[in-house]
């Protein structure tokens, strides 16, 4: 039992919280990765960390933090879940401090606080413009120690391609290929977490990495994980456009006096502040994005007739510019272009994905969740976890800023118990067998030699392209039923298509078109569960607008405003008695096959949501 | 450059080491933002050089693509630098693609550098905490150190300083500057103060601030600008108080000044 190995598959904060609790439980852990984990995709977030430690003299408290992220969610949240979280924060924050992340500070030497999306007050802890680099290398940092001290071992330079998993079918081990050797090896594992990470990838260009593609949760699906929320894919209204990659902006430009605006009648236009008298350029995220969106694909007024509408920070005084210095560096970092003097050019980016691998939780009689419980973060496949962005809890149909990083850490600090509870349970029965092992390694052999005899005319890199082009252009902000079948059909002809590639690359070393084949079929079924799921739902929540069923709110100067009112709050609640549901997607024929689960709406009452 | 203008691009390229090293061009329709990185993701999409010959797409490394991790680190026009940020505008054609030389070669641009996580373990470049259970706040810390601290924390472990660095190479011990960087900013917390002499130990060693020359060629090549030579100096100053002390007999039970100077 002593020997036994716990499997961590994802190297960012969810995975690497995971691996902390495990070492420190004397247990021994396997942990794979792409690339060194501290390369993971959480380095990328700039924004800051929630905690409502509330030293600002705001009387904040978790309760209220709690409050503002399940309805910043749209109710569609588990509550339990986002009160453990938030409850837990502050802590979190401490335990980063003690670590030795180098949070900007007060004049008392208290870590500093800033305001966020979402919320009126202030509770996010930051680092510099790297909040998100520095709670990532604290974490790998503290994992180096436990490996150095002889607990866990890491595979880097290795990719997942599935499941171990016993005749019953639980999960005990997976199957991974070394991406410069390219051996193809079973590793058991007592209990398995995927730490995987969001699906950005999927439409091409993102603010995400080039990791993030969800291969492994694709993967986890077509063997039998219910992914859950798939349409919930958050648009970030402000990121710099490039050829490559869409860079974020973080928030807080406008926080400090920014300016969106374009060209209307060849003078400036400032859509949001009209249209806004009193948020202007701070309506919440989805607003923003939808805007931006309207005004340049259906007003078609993007600045040169792109994708793109001018933030402006050059009529803010020095002393503001400097407050975002460090981001603006980026923009003249990418861009070539000194934001100081020009206007940058923006657009609203796929950033994260709220739905995921569907995971089990735990709750308290007091709306808490147990600390230590096999259920929790347990996925329905016995023996197997996900944690981080890529399990579908905490956020509902919208995540507040600067609650992710506190997600995966909270996240990582249940899994990492339960996956020890697990294995000390009678529901599991140790690793995986050497027969089960083979099995599953045969199957992945087998795969990747069908696909290095891949010979066809088209260029994997090229359909990749066209997906993230119509992923896009219909399922992200404004969705229609119709643009969404059409997708549907194009998702269909793409996999056809994909049968036709060429893997580019016979070398036996090192072979990146080799895996992105695999992972590019992985997602096209990504691509089908998310398109589906926004097809089938008929309603707007959070991130998924479908205009043509929203229920319009009456105006208030209206005669009969309070009749209308009531009508209103009438509907608003036979629709969530319709749609206040997880979806589930599980693989159909050929197709995914949705069906609808209830969502734990017992500590705070559902309402229409309101910034106003 | 406008639109329609191409991109001459030579990447020096080799299936691993010990199977020689080749070029192969090839050119790319200039686009406004392209970088390095756009122009491999181009070639992959046609994986055809310049003299009409099919290849394997190059291959290489990177994630993040805006210069926060790391990863992209290779040689450009002779400079090593992040890929991620190499803009095509600014840089002479035909743009030629190398990887870095100091570490063992796995194909086209990739090498690798497990060496520097090795050398992390071995200056202990973490904060010991007792566990990650509650204990409540941490020691306060000014602003200003926390800056100071802050500007070495954002190393990436991308390699130039390495990759530049005379001292620094395959046949050789010292741990370069990336690596001492680590030990003043583990010194410089309150908790990693307590056991700094650890760190000290280790850097006082074999592959340690002795073999550093003082070249100083690391603080020109790192894309954060951190300041290496201050952290070389800095742990240069330790290890010598360090020193002393142990010939003395003296008990290390002093904290070494809060803050990197």
């Amino acid at each position: 039992m002593a020997n036994e190995r716990y499997i961590v598959v994802g190297g960012g904060l969810a995975g690497l919280m995971t691996v902390i609790k495990l070492a420190e439980l004397g247990k021994q852990v396997d942990v794979f990765s792409f690339q060194p984990v501290k390369r993971s995709h959480s380095v990328c977030a700039q924004g800051g960390i929630n905690g409502a430690v509330n030293t600002k003299g705001e009387g904040d408290h978790p309760e209220i933090h709690f409050v503002d992220t399940v309805k910043g969610g749209d109710f569609l949240a588990h509550q339990p879940l986002a009160k453990g979280m938030c409850y837990a924060a502050p802590n979190i924050i401490y335990l980063l401090d003690r670590m030795g992340v180098p949070f900007t500070r007060t004049p008392e030497g208290l870590i500093d606080f800033r305001r966020f999306g979402g919320t009126l007050h202030h509770r996010t802890a930051f680092a510099g413009a790297t909040t998100g680099q520095q709670l990532l290398y604290a974490l790998d940092e503290q994992v180096r120690r436990h490996e150095a001290e002889g607990r866990v071992t890491k595979y880097e330079g290795w990719e997942y391609l599935g499941m171990v998993k016993a005749d019953d079918g639980r999960c005990r081990g997976i199957v991974g290929v070394n991406l410069r050797t390219l051996e193809v090896r079973a590793f058991p594992g007592v209990a398995v977490a995927l730490a995987t990470g969001g699906c950005g990838l999927v439409y091409g260009k993102s603010t995400m990495s080039m990791t993030c593609t969800g291969t492994a949760a694709a993967s986890a699906y077509q063997e039998g994980v219910k992914y859950a929320n798939g349409e919930f894919i958050q648009v970030h209204p402000t990121a710099i456009p490039a050829a490559d990659k869409l860079r974020l902006m973080s928030e807080s430009a406008r926080g400090e006096g920014g300016r969106v605006w374009t060209l209307r009648d060849g003078k400036p236009w400032y859509f949001l502040e009209e249209k806004y008298p009193r948020f202007k350029n701070l309506v919440p995220r989805d607003v923003a994005s939808r805007e931006i969106f309207h005004v340049v694909q259906d007003m078609k007024l993007g600045i040169d007739g792109k994708d793109m509408v001018y933030l402006d920070v050059t009529e803010l005084p020095p002393a503001r510019q400097e407050k975002l210095a460090g981001i603006l560096e980026i923009y003249e970092k990418f861009i070539g272009e000194d934001p100081r003097r020009v206007p940058m050019k923006i657009f609203p980016a796929v950033h994260y994905s709220m739905g995921g691998l569907w995971v089990d939780y735990q709750p308290t009689t007091d709306g808490f969740v147990e600390a230590v419980h096999p259920k929790n973060h347990q996925t329905n496949v016995p023996g197997l976890f996900a944690v981080g962005e890529v399990d579908y809890q905490y956020h509902g149909a919208n995540r507040l800023g600067a609650n992710s990083l506190l997600s995966c850490i909270y996240g990582g600090m249940l899994t990492g118990p339960a996956m020890a509870a697990y294995a000390a349970s009678k529901d599991s029965q140790g690793e995986a067998k050497p027969a089960e092992m083979e099995r599953a390694t045969a199957k992945w052999r087998d795969r990747l030699g069908q696909l290095r005899n891949m010979s066809g005319k088209e260029n994997p890199y090229i359909i990749h392209r066209e997906l993230g082009e119509w992923m896009t252009k219909n399922v992200t902000i404004v969705r229609e039923n119709k643009k969404l079948d059409e997708t549907l059909g194009k998702i269909r002809e793409l996999k056809e298509r994909w049968k036709q590639c060429h893997v580019l690359d016979s070398s036996g070393t090192t072979n990146q078109p080799l895996l992105f084949l695999n992972a590019l079929w992985n997602m096209l079924e990504l691509a089908h569960i998310v398109t589906k799921g926004a097809r089938a739902r008929d309603e707007c929540r959070g991130a998924h607008y479908k205009p043509e069923f929203q229920i319009k709110e009456p105006e208030k100067s209206s005669p009969t405003f309070q009749q209308e009112y009531d009508e209103y709050v009438k509907k608003y609640h036979a629709q969530n008695e319709r749609w206040l549901k997880t979806t589930i997607a599980v693989p159909g024929d050929g197709e995914p096959k949705l069906s609808y689960e209830d969502v734990n709406v017992s500590l705070v009452e559902p309402k229409p949501r309101k910034y106003d | 450059m406008a639109q329609g203008e191409k991109i001459e691009v030579v990447v020096l390229r080799s299936e691993g080491p010990g199977k020689g090293a080749h070029e192969e061009t090839f050119i790319v329709d200039w686009e406004p933002t392209l970088t390095v990185i756009g122009c491999l993701m181009a070639i992959q999409r046609n994986p055809v050089t310049r003299g009409g010959g099919r290849v394997a797409p190059v291959v290489w490394e990177s994630n993040c693509l805006e210069e926060v991790c790391g990863a992209c680190t290779m040689v450009i026009n002779g400079k090593v630098r992040q890929a991620c940020t190499a803009l095509v505008d600014h840089l002479e054609k035909p743009i030629r693609l190398e990887p870095m030389g100091k570490f063992p070669l796995v194909r086209d641009l990739v090498v690798d550098r497990s060496r520097i996580f090795e050398d992390f373990k071995r200056v202990k470049a973490w904060i010991p905490i007792d566990g990650s259970y509650d204990l409540g706040p941490g020691p306060r810390v000014s602003n200003e150190v926390a800056q100071e601290r802050y500007a070495l924390a954002r190393c990436m472990s991308c390699g130039c300083c390495l990759e530049v660095c005379p001292n620094y190479g395959p046949d050789k011990s010292f741990m370069g500057a990336a690596t001492m960087n680590q030990v003043a900013l583990m010194n410089s917390h309150p908790t990693g103060a307590l056991n700094a002499h650890e760190r000290l130990d280790e850097a006082m060693g074999p592959g340690g601030i002795a073999e550093c020359g003082n070249a100083q060629a690391c603080v020109y090549a790192c894309p954060k600008e951190i300041p290496l030579t201050d952290s070389i100096a800095s742990v240069g100053r330790q290890t010598t108080v360090h020193a002393v002390k142990k010939f003395l007999k003296m008990s290390d039970t002093k904290h070494v000044a809060a803050g990197p100077g």
